[in-house]
């Protein structure tokens, strides 16, 4: 636990120095009226906090539940990286739960071209969390496209925390 | 439908406007030139039809008959951009004896450049009922074609569909499509939860029917060439499946069925095969599997997105996207997946190829900035682009080959979606009314 929040504050202040960052809503200042309201922040667990291993306990537990990429593109970067090792180590510390990559697009590409696109970006998440040493097995990858957007803005900032990929346990 | 051919009284059609072309020069407006629809817009009376006996039929009255049929040719034609309708509201309903015998003097009053007239006949109840349809170059006062239709009641919408049909493709030399059919996904809810649905409609919105009740994201149905069936993506639980829904039964069975990525289902021109495309890692590919089920054979494989896919219509080449190159382009293949080859090279990225049923044309969506929906040949050049909304994407080609429908998405939160329409020319663009949003329209042949 101590080690995500320290992981969160680290990519956070990369963020912050940097000046091309390619995503992290968290990290945008406040967003346009024209967007939905970024995720919850994520609560400090505490002895009283959710069912060990539950969804909940995945959210409490990660730096977050997904990765953002770059138009058209599905390289995981170093930021994504730190994300996807805090999954992997919930993983390993529950070795019978499995997961739900759900890969996404934002709304400039073709209907087809996205589905595609997403399970690329849900796939890559996939790959990096079995180069940690995730079985492959428990991993499944589902590509919505651009069918369930987050944000509702037909904007550049809109459209950056769309291209994600979200990792949802399985019960 | 069975179509009746009445005898003629007077000239086969051809050489009726063989005739008028050598006597009378100034009579030569009477043909309708698809390609320059600004300086072809006939004026056309089209009088409600007469019937012989008011008689009930499950569909109305032979006589209210009469007129909504005139009202559906009137629609239909007025929607190609190319003629001006006069009627069947405000204008004098002929005699029975008068259909075959027009008053030209009253329609050369009204300017009216061509008249269809015709009737509608029963016995009553539930018996079949027939229409007949009569078109007349009124300047010449000369017959240019006749056709019956025998429908049951419920289907009286198809016989003015055909009589439109008659009307424009006697007056174009262009194939018929106004009796044909759309499957289309109507949309609703806000735009990060929306509902998408299966729904069926006539060409004209007309007989519109919602098919999937909306609990599960349904997307980019595809009409079968027999109308039989629909292939569409569909997502159940954490997985994605291709169902073939069959029409007249209301059932559908899973054709194929994956977590990950399957999508884009594509008939052959002979309804036996189905394309679609399944990714697999990074790459996705288009494979090829008999309808009736069997064993998936692959057609791509390069690195990258091999998506969609569209046939020609003699069924021996496929027209698709990839990204093999970088961005989406534009490729042809044999049917086997042999001798593929890039046609798209002009500037911004190609999406979405769609294969014209006359095979002369493969319509698209151009990614350049926005999205537009043009059209180039089969080998990729004389690109024009028809279209200029905000994102305008996934042509489908009407089944003569002339005239495209495709969607359109509005910029912001709304995510509204609606069908939009277009001829060849780029002139003649109008939005489609359906009950709710719709996207992912599928333009099925012509009706038998």
């Amino acid at each position: 636990m101590r080690k995500t929040s320290l992981l969160l504050l680290v990519s956070s202040a990369a963020l912050a120095l940097s000046a091309c960052a390619k995503k992290a809503p968290e990290a945008l200042p406040p967003p346009p009226a024209d967007t939905a309201p970024p995720p919850a922040p994520t609560p400090t667990p505490t002895p009283t906090g959710p069912t060990p291993g539950s969804q909940a306990d995945f959210i409490a537990s990660v730096t977050s539940d997904r990765i953002f990429f770059d138009t058209d593109m599905s390289d995981v970067d170093d930021e994504d990286r730190a994300v996807l090792r805090s999954q992997a180590e919930w993983l390993m510390r529950y070795p019978n739960k499995r997961v739900t990559i759900e890969g996404h697009a934002d709304e400039r590409g073709t209907r087809e071209y996205n589905l595609a696109l997403g399970e690329r970006r849900a796939n890559a998440a996939k790959n990096y969390l079995a180069s940690l040493g995730i079985d492959a097995g428990r991993i499944n990858t589902i590509s919505y496209g651009k069918e369930r957007p987050v944000a509702l803005g037909s904007d550049e900032a809109s459209w950056a925390q769309n291209r994600r990929a979200v990792t949802v346990t399985v019960d | 439908m069975m179509m009746l051919s009445f005898r003629r009284k007077t000239l086969r059609g051809a050489s009726a406007l063989l005739a008028l072309l050598i006597a009378m020069p100034a009579t030569a407006q009477l043909s309708v030139d698809v390609t320059n629809p600004v300086e072809s817009d006939l004026r056309i009376a089209i009088p409600a039809m007469p019937t012989q006996q008011n008689v009930e039929t499950p569909a109305g009255s032979t006589d209210s008959l009469g007129q909504r049929i005139a009202e559906v040719i009137a629609n239909d034609l007025r929607g190609s951009g190319l003629f001006t309708p006069l009627g069947p509201n405000g204008v004098q309903r002929p005699t029975m004896p008068e259909v075959t015998s027009p008053v030209f003097e009253r329609w050369s009053a009204m300017n009216a450049e061509a008249l269809v007239q015709g009737f509608v006949r029963s016995a009553g109840g539930d018996s079949q009922i027939t229409v007949g349809c009569y078109l007349y170059d009124v300047a010449l006062g000369t017959e240019l074609a006749r056709q019956g239709y025998v429908v049951a009641p419920r289907d009286w919408r198809r016989a003015a569909h055909r009589c439109a049909d008659l009307v424009y493709s006697r007056l174009t030399g262009e194939s018929p499509f106004f009796d044909s059919r759309i499957a289309y996904i109507a949309e609703t809810g806000p735009k990060d939860n929306r509902v998408k649905r299966l729904a069926i409609m006539d060409s004209d919105g007309a007989n519109h029917r919602f098919i999937t009740n909306g609990q599960s994201l349904a997307l980019t149905p595809r009409w079968s060439p027999d109308y039989r069936s629909i292939a569409y993506v569909s997502y159940v639980g954490r997985n994605v499946r291709i169902y073939i829904y069959d029409v007249d039964q209301g059932r559908q069975r899973t054709l194929l069925e994956t977590s990950g990525a399957i999508f884009a289902p594509r008939w052959s021109p002979d309804g036996r095969t189905l394309l679609f495309s399944k990714s697999s890692g990074a790459n996705t590919d288009i494979y090829k599997i008999p309808v009736a089920g069997g064993q998936p054979v692959r057609l791509t494989n390069t690195p990258g997105i091999n998506v969609g896919g569209s046939f020609s219509p003699d069924g021996t080449r496929i027209v698709f996207e990839s990204d093999r190159s970088g961005g989406q382009q534009i490729y042809v293949m044999n049917a086997d997946g042999s001798n593929q080859r890039r046609i798209s090279f002009g500037g911004g990225r190609y999406a979405t190829p769609e294969w014209s049923p006359r095979g002369d044309l493969i319509a698209f969506t151009k990614i350049a900035g926005n999205f537009r929906v043009g059209v180039m040949d089969i080998n990729g050049g004389n690109e024009r682009l028809l279209t200029n909304g905000w994102q305008d994407e996934a042509p489908t080609w009407s089944p003569n080959g002339r005239v495209l429908q495709f969607f359109r998405t509005a910029a912001g939160r709304s995510g509204n979606s609606s069908i939009w329409q277009v001829d060849l020319t780029g002139v003649n663009e109008r939005k489609i009314v359906t009950p709710v949003d719709g996207s992912d329209p599928s333009w099925g042949p012509l009706l038998q």
